[in-house]
């Protein structure tokens, strides 16, 4: 029971970067208005030390830690790795939109590390309790950060729906985790697949658990009929942090429901298997068909979120190793390719001007025909038009439907990704054969100008040879 | 004898936490509504204190009745609520409403009545030894298997610190404060001017 330091190393990037945004924090009381970037500076460095620590902290075997509640394996360290990664970006795009708005406080540095430590917590919980508290650190930052801008009604609004739907789903995942642990009196993912491996089907007590996880897992992720609050959030928070919420966090949603539902409730593949597929083709239906109607490039973003979730559970639903791996890739791509779409909408703003409606994209060909060029990559790889990487993602997917014999639901997905590809390219067509409604310079830094590029580059190039990163999310999945 | 004894508190005991929990949502004075929910802690810990949870009884009256509620009271007496509005659209939402709840009771009746939920499902769990101490085996307990969720509710307090800080603490550059410092240091001649004037007759 009682253990040595050295059992700790499997946790060492966990415990870094909570002492180092500790640190930030201190650091930051310190700095005047004109030494931000000092704060900026030191999260990047933490970030890319914790990035090097789960790398080098990696070992082939899954190694458990702290009483069965911290699971350390190869999904959890390239997890997260592309957490890391992903919001070394998000960081690089925020930087000149928070300084143009008086945003750019140290606040929102450490609110973000401290959402990475939960998105970690979360990608390496191996217990019902450190899922969910893993959880609400990462919810907690992201309701902060939803309302950092404090002068904007609109984020005021759209934090105080997230966080009162946020807190009706914890409610619903804790009932579903209390009425588990009191059939199988274990809180542990293994202790509690062995239960309820020994129960057989038709436990009507597991079955009622599931349904409030399900819809637990439902609303934490958006899926149809649990997504309302997510276009008002993407709408309402400032770009930035829903730049934070579109990529990263989607990696840390993904892994939970791999633990929950496959680790810990696998058993009841049959059971939640019927109630994904209900949410895939409302997700699908949903978030394509609204997506058309918007004229907003956020809103628009946020639906088409929905439409990919639907696909990211397409994959799980399959229940076969291959779709688990087709999973985390599509949510990789994804995390990457929305990081991309938000970074060119943080590319156009300037002050007082958030350029985040459909009709700003007009014309960015004549204004900057390189980042025109990276918008149609990602706007490719979202529709799925190869050789972008959004179409391997979206072909690994079907290929595993296809395969357990779900036939007719690969035909609904391919449907509505036919009715999708609309609106991704009626914004290709607007930045390239439509007149721009204002011709100002782009007011761009070098480093959003590197980053944004890199990032384009990848969801080419990945498209262009996607083995390398699938043979690593097959290589990570165990079941 | 014993058993019954407890029987009869149990009873007792959550007949009075269910009213009092019904009384929160009927009654029209908020502040009625408040002290009901006081009793209804009040009960439940009473009931924990029977299942032999004296530790986490004493803190749910500490913390949640002596803390929490009494804060919630000064918020609802400072609050001048309008009890006529809220209650607009009673009746026609009731339809709706009691359909709703009758499909819930009726599901949830038909899921706990299984034979997943029977008491005898589970065994009683053995009484704790007449020494033992409560409140040093959840000690034991949180500093050494839940350590790690212990830390990790540490981390999360202060990003609630943080948040509540970050959302509300401003600088006002019409405030006026006082700087305690710099009030003590204060000498004579900063503040006290003699002028020699002519005696006036």
């Amino acid at each position: 029971m009682y253990s040595t330091a050295l059992e700790y190393l499997p946790a060492i990037p966990e415990l870094f970067l909570l002492s180092a945004l500790c640190c930030v924090l201190v650091v930051d009381l310190f700095l005047n208005e004109r030494q931000r970037d000092v704060t900026f500076l030191l999260s990047q460095l933490s970030l890319l030390v914790t990035l090097v620590l789960v790398v080098v902290f990696h070992s082939d075997s899954p190694r458990v830690i702290f009483a069965n509640s911290f699971v350390a394996d190869t999904m959890a360290t390239v997890l997260k790795a592309f957490i890391c990664l992903i919001v070394l970006g998000v960081f690089v795009y925020s930087r000149r939109y928070l300084i143009v708005r008086g945003l750019y406080r140290g606040e929102f540095f450490v609110l973000g590390l401290f959402g990475v430590l939960g998105m970690m917590i979360l990608v390496s919980g191996h217990n019902l309790l450190s899922l969910y508290l893993g959880l609400e650190l990462l919810s907690l930052s992201l309701y902060a950060m939803v309302a950092f801008d404090r002068d904007s009604a609109r984020a005021s609004e759209a934090a105080m729906k997230y966080f009162v739907l946020g807190a009706l789903a914890s409610g619903i995942l804790l009932y579903g985790i209390s009425i588990l642990y009191g059939m199988s009196g274990t809180l542990d993912l293994i202790g509690l697949s062995e239960y309820l491996r020994r129960e057989g089907t038709g436990n009507i007590g597991a079955v009622l658990a599931l349904v409030f996880i399900v819809v637990a897992l439902a609303f934490k992720l958006g899926a149809v009929p649990f997504h309302m609050w997510l276009p008002d959030v993407y709408h309402g928070s400032p770009t930035p942090v829903t730049v934070y919420i579109a990529s990263a966090s989607k990696i840390a949603g993904f892994a939970f429901v791999m633990r929950m539902l496959v680790e810990g409730l696998g058993p009841l593949h049959n059971d939640w298997q019927d109630m994904l597929i209900i949410l895939v083709v409302l997700s699908l239906a949903i978030g394509n068909l609204v997506a058309i109607a918007q004229t907003n490039l956020k809103r628009m973003l946020a639906y088409s979120t929905i439409a990919h979730i639907g696909f990211l559970l397409l994959g799980i639903l399959a229940g076969t190793r291959q779709g688990y791996s087709a999973s985390m890739f599509y949510t990789i791509v994804y995390a990457i390719t929305s990081l991309g779409a938000f970074g060119v909408v943080l590319l156009l703003s300037r002050v007082g001007f958030e350029a985040d409606r459909l009709d700003d994209l007009k014309g960015l060909n004549d204004r900057s025909p390189w980042f025109a060029f990276i918008m149609l990559i990602i706007m490719f790889s979202m529709a799925g038009v190869p050789p972008t990487v959004g179409f391997f993602a979206k072909f690994y997917v079907l290929r595993a439907v296809i395969d357990v014999d779900l036939w007719w639901l690969a035909v609904v997905a391919v449907a509505f990704s036919v009715i999708g590809a609309f609106y991704y390219l009626r914004a290709v067509k607007m930045m390239y054969f439509d007149n721009p409604l204002d011709r100002s310079a782009l007011e761009e830094t070098s480093g959003m100008r590197i980053i944004l590029s890199t990032n384009g580059l990848a969801v080419l190039a990945l498209g262009i040879y996607p083995t390398a990163l699938l043979t690593l999310c097959t290589r990570s999945l165990m079941w | 004898m014993i058993l019954d004894i407890y029987l009869v508190l149990f009873w007792l005991f959550s007949a009075v936490a269910v009213f009092a929990a019904l009384r929160v949502i009927t009654v029209r004075n908020p502040v009625h509504a408040v002290l009901f929910l006081v009793l209804t802690f009040f009960t439940c810990a009473a009931l924990w204190m029977l299942l032999e949870a004296e530790f986490l009884a004493i803190v749910l009256v500490l913390v949640y009745v002596g803390a929490v509620m009494v804060l919630f009271l000064f918020v609802v007496m400072m609050l001048d609520i309008n009890v006529a509005p809220v209650r607009e659209g009673f009746i026609q939402y009731l339809p709706l409403a009691a359909t709703v709840a009758v499909i819930v009771v009726v599901e949830m009746a038909l899921v706990v009545g299984s034979k997943t939920f029977r008491p005898n499902q589970m065994a009683a769990p053995a009484p704790a030894a007449a020494g033992a101490s409560n409140t040093e085996e959840l000690g034991v307990l949180l500093y050494t298997k839940y350590l790690y969720h212990f830390e990790i509710a540490a981390a999360i307090l202060l990003v609630a610190i943080i948040a509540a800080i970050a959302l509300t603490m401003r600088k006002r550059p019409q405030t006026k404060y006082q700087n305690p410092a710099q009030q003590v240091q204060v000498r004579k001649q900063d503040r006290l001017k003699i002028i020699k004037m002519e005696p006036e007759k």
